[in-house]
């Protein structure tokens, strides 16, 4: 065996293993009930991430189970290429993709024009600069800032130090949106507290680096933070054991993220993800799918804070009251949360 | 922000960001060193992540771990020299593909073995004191030993002489390969056990969660003109310039972060130019047969 031929098996293999990855189809792939094709295309992290893919996975699972619609996912893996994770389902018919994350806006505009008959929606999708709305691709966005401002407040009336602290993935607007209302929430019922607030990086490897996460957690709660949000990912897992570590309490973000340290997790900033994924399935189903940006926010139940006898001993009841009545006062306008 | 940078936990955090930095820089120094051109630090830092993650979850047990990570750092360098010397194929292209079969490979596996496409479920660690951590205690144990053994024992005049004139060591009846082949396996295994730790620091393996490291480690072999006591010293240095930045931002003294995430790349470069870079050299036969 030559050397040239032993890499190109190697390299064969690795595309191999890249594919096998990707086209993962689950077994009880059912054709039943209405029989729409619906693919999805995770983003970084994955559809068992705890957090954000995790959420549009229930999402998908619901859809399948309850509207018997056939499902095919992707998880690219960081470095392959999230565009032909896309451009291979379109091509192959399905009726309507969903990309998991802003990180797919573009190559969502670009193949929507190119497949005008797939219907195409993105999650946490906002439109490139100059691109208008296109008639088959929907922009789900959530607004993280008023869920967040209700952490923020629990966060603020938890706290002992009077010191919180926030940790972001990628320093991008969507995740500044995060912060922003977490601040708001905050100095709303603790107009002295401080918020030490940090991010992991500027690239999308900033969400998945849970060892520099534990490091932005842990020089927080040296800092004198007590509570940490994060909205940063698998990069969010490293809050966690920086707050078991320190014996901090920590506010999961996206799903309820509980489960991955229930000694410390005192709520979630649950994001509707699995909800817009579900009514984005429904809506093709009965015709009614629009393109075009839709926000969830607190008023469409898009967002929200965790709350049940899991996290009880965490959470204060008296606590639970103040935050739920700034959440009437958020959905009626008499609190205005900035988004950035 | 002055006090903090000398205190305890600041010394602490700069050791637990280091250690998976200045072990793959260790273990490329001495596979470097031996003649092998060492690109695949990524895939034995992402494997052996995974062995600990594997090990860890199965017997309960962060030693064992450590272990696993080590026996797969070692297995990946195995491979290596499989194909660079064996094969005689590129050693620049199998580093590279290995470093792509790390990614694709290990959520493959965790997709095997736990369903999972991002993460493994939880692994015990080795709890809050740094001290109690043996991949310090190996890591720092190395830093001293292995200058000490590549400059004065027979192992470490072989090792030198493979890198340098694997000829002469044909002529005096030594197999070049064989003397690469330990020498890789002490690298892999240095750099499977900072994989190790990257798993253990957070109590789970990630899906990618390497990040690069392995990158900027044989950046730092090079730098460091391929002394390891060198190179595992301007790992503390990207270390303790990358929890400088993580103090900067919480502090919020007004620095852009973008800007503060230079710092541990203009840091390093300016130590290494001024500790003198220029007296290290590659090895003669560095990436030949």
């Amino acid at each position: 065996m030559t050397a040239r031929r032993l890499i190109g098996i190697l390299l064969a293999a690795n595309v191999a293993l890249v594919i096998a990855g990707w086209v993962f189809v689950p077994a009880a792939a059912k054709r039943a009930g209405s029989g729409l094709r619906v693919g999805l295309v995770f983003d970084v992290g994955g559809k068992n991430d705890k957090s954000f893919n995790e959420s549009a996975w229930r999402g998908l699972q619901r859809a399948r189970d309850e509207l018997g619609i056939h499902v095919e996912y992707i998880e690219p893996s960081e470095g392959s290429d999230r565009e032909s994770a896309l451009r291979t389902l379109a091509a192959r018919g399905v009726d309507l993709v969903i990309g998991v994350g802003f990180i797919f806006g573009p190559d969502l505009e670009r193949l929507a024009v190119q497949f005008p008959k797939v219907r195409f929606a993105g999650i946490d999708y906002s439109p490139s600069p100059g691109v208008g709305d296109l008639p088959n691709l929907a922009g789900l966005q959530f607004r993280e800032h008023e869920g967040s401002f209700l952490v923020g407040a629990i966060a603020a009336l938890v706290s002992r130090t009077k010191i919180v602290g926030f940790v972001g993935g990628m320093k991008i607007p969507l995740i500044r949106k995060f912060e922003a209302g977490y601040e708001a929430g905050v100095r709303h019922v603790c107009p002295t507290c401080r918020v030490l607030s940090a991010y992991a990086g500027t690239e999308p490897k900033a969400f998945a680096d849970p060892s520099l996460g534990e490091a932005l957690a842990s020089a927080q709660y040296s800092k004198g933070a007590d509570v940490i949000f994060h909205a940063a990912g698998k990069t969010g897992d490293g809050v966690f054991a920086a707050a078991r570590r320190h014996d901090g309490r920590a506010i999961g973000v996206d799903s309820d993220q509980y489960e991955a340290a229930p000694c410390c997790v005192i709520t979630s900033m649950v994001k509707g993800v699995d909800v817009a994924v579900l009514d984005v399935v429904k809506q093709v189903i009965a015709n009614e799918f629009r393109g075009g940006l839709h926000e969830l926010g607190l008023a469409e139940k898009g967002v929200g804070f965790v709350a049940d006898e899991r996290n009880r001993h965490l959470l204060p009841i008296e606590v639970v009251t103040r935050v739920r009545a700034l959440s009437e006062e958020i959905v009626t306008g008499a609190i205005k949360v900035p988004d950035r | 922000m002055i006090e903090t940078l000398f205190s305890l936990a600041f010394l602490t955090q700069v050791l637990r960001i280091a250690l998976p930095y200045a072990l793959a820089a260790m273990g490329g120094a001495i596979t470097e060193r031996a003649g092998v051109i060492d690109l695949a630090l990524e895939a034995k830092l992402l494997f052996g992540a995974f062995a600990a993650a594997v090990v860890g979850h199965a017997t309960g047990s962060p030693f064992l771990a450590v272990l696993g990570g080590l026996g797969a750092g070692m297995i990946v360098a195995a491979i290596q020299i499989f194909c660079a010397l064996r094969l005689a194929a590129d050693q620049v292209i199998v580093g590279v593909a290995l470093n792509l079969l790390a990614l694709g490979g290990t959520r493959f596996l965790l997709q095997l073995f736990y369903g999972e496409g991002a993460n493994s479920p939880p692994v015990p660690t080795f709890g809050s004191s740094l001290l109690g951590n043996p991949i310090l205690w190996l890591a720092l144990v190395a830093a001293v030993a292995l200058p000490f053994a590549i400059a004065r024992t027979r192992w470490g005049l072989r090792l030198r002489a493979a890198g340098d004139r694997p000829d002469a060591l044909v002529s005096v009846g030594v197999s070049p390969v064989r003397t690469r082949l330990a020498a890789a396996l002490v690298g892999g295994a240095l750099a499977g056990a900072g994989g190790a730790q990257l798993t253990l620091a957070v109590g789970g393996f990630v899906a990618d969660m390497s990040g690069g490291r392995g990158y900027i480690a044989i950046a730092m072999v090079i730098l460091a003109g391929w002394r390891p006591q060198l190179a595992a010293l301007a790992c503390v240095v990207v270390a303790l310039a990358e929890a400088i930045n993580i103090q900067l931002q919480v502090a919020a003294v007004g620095i852009p972060s973008e800007l503060a995430q230079l710092l541990p790349y203009f840091l390093t470069l300016a130590v290494l130019i001024i500790a003198g870079g220029k007296h290290g050299r590659p090895p003669g036969s560095l990436g030949k047969l």
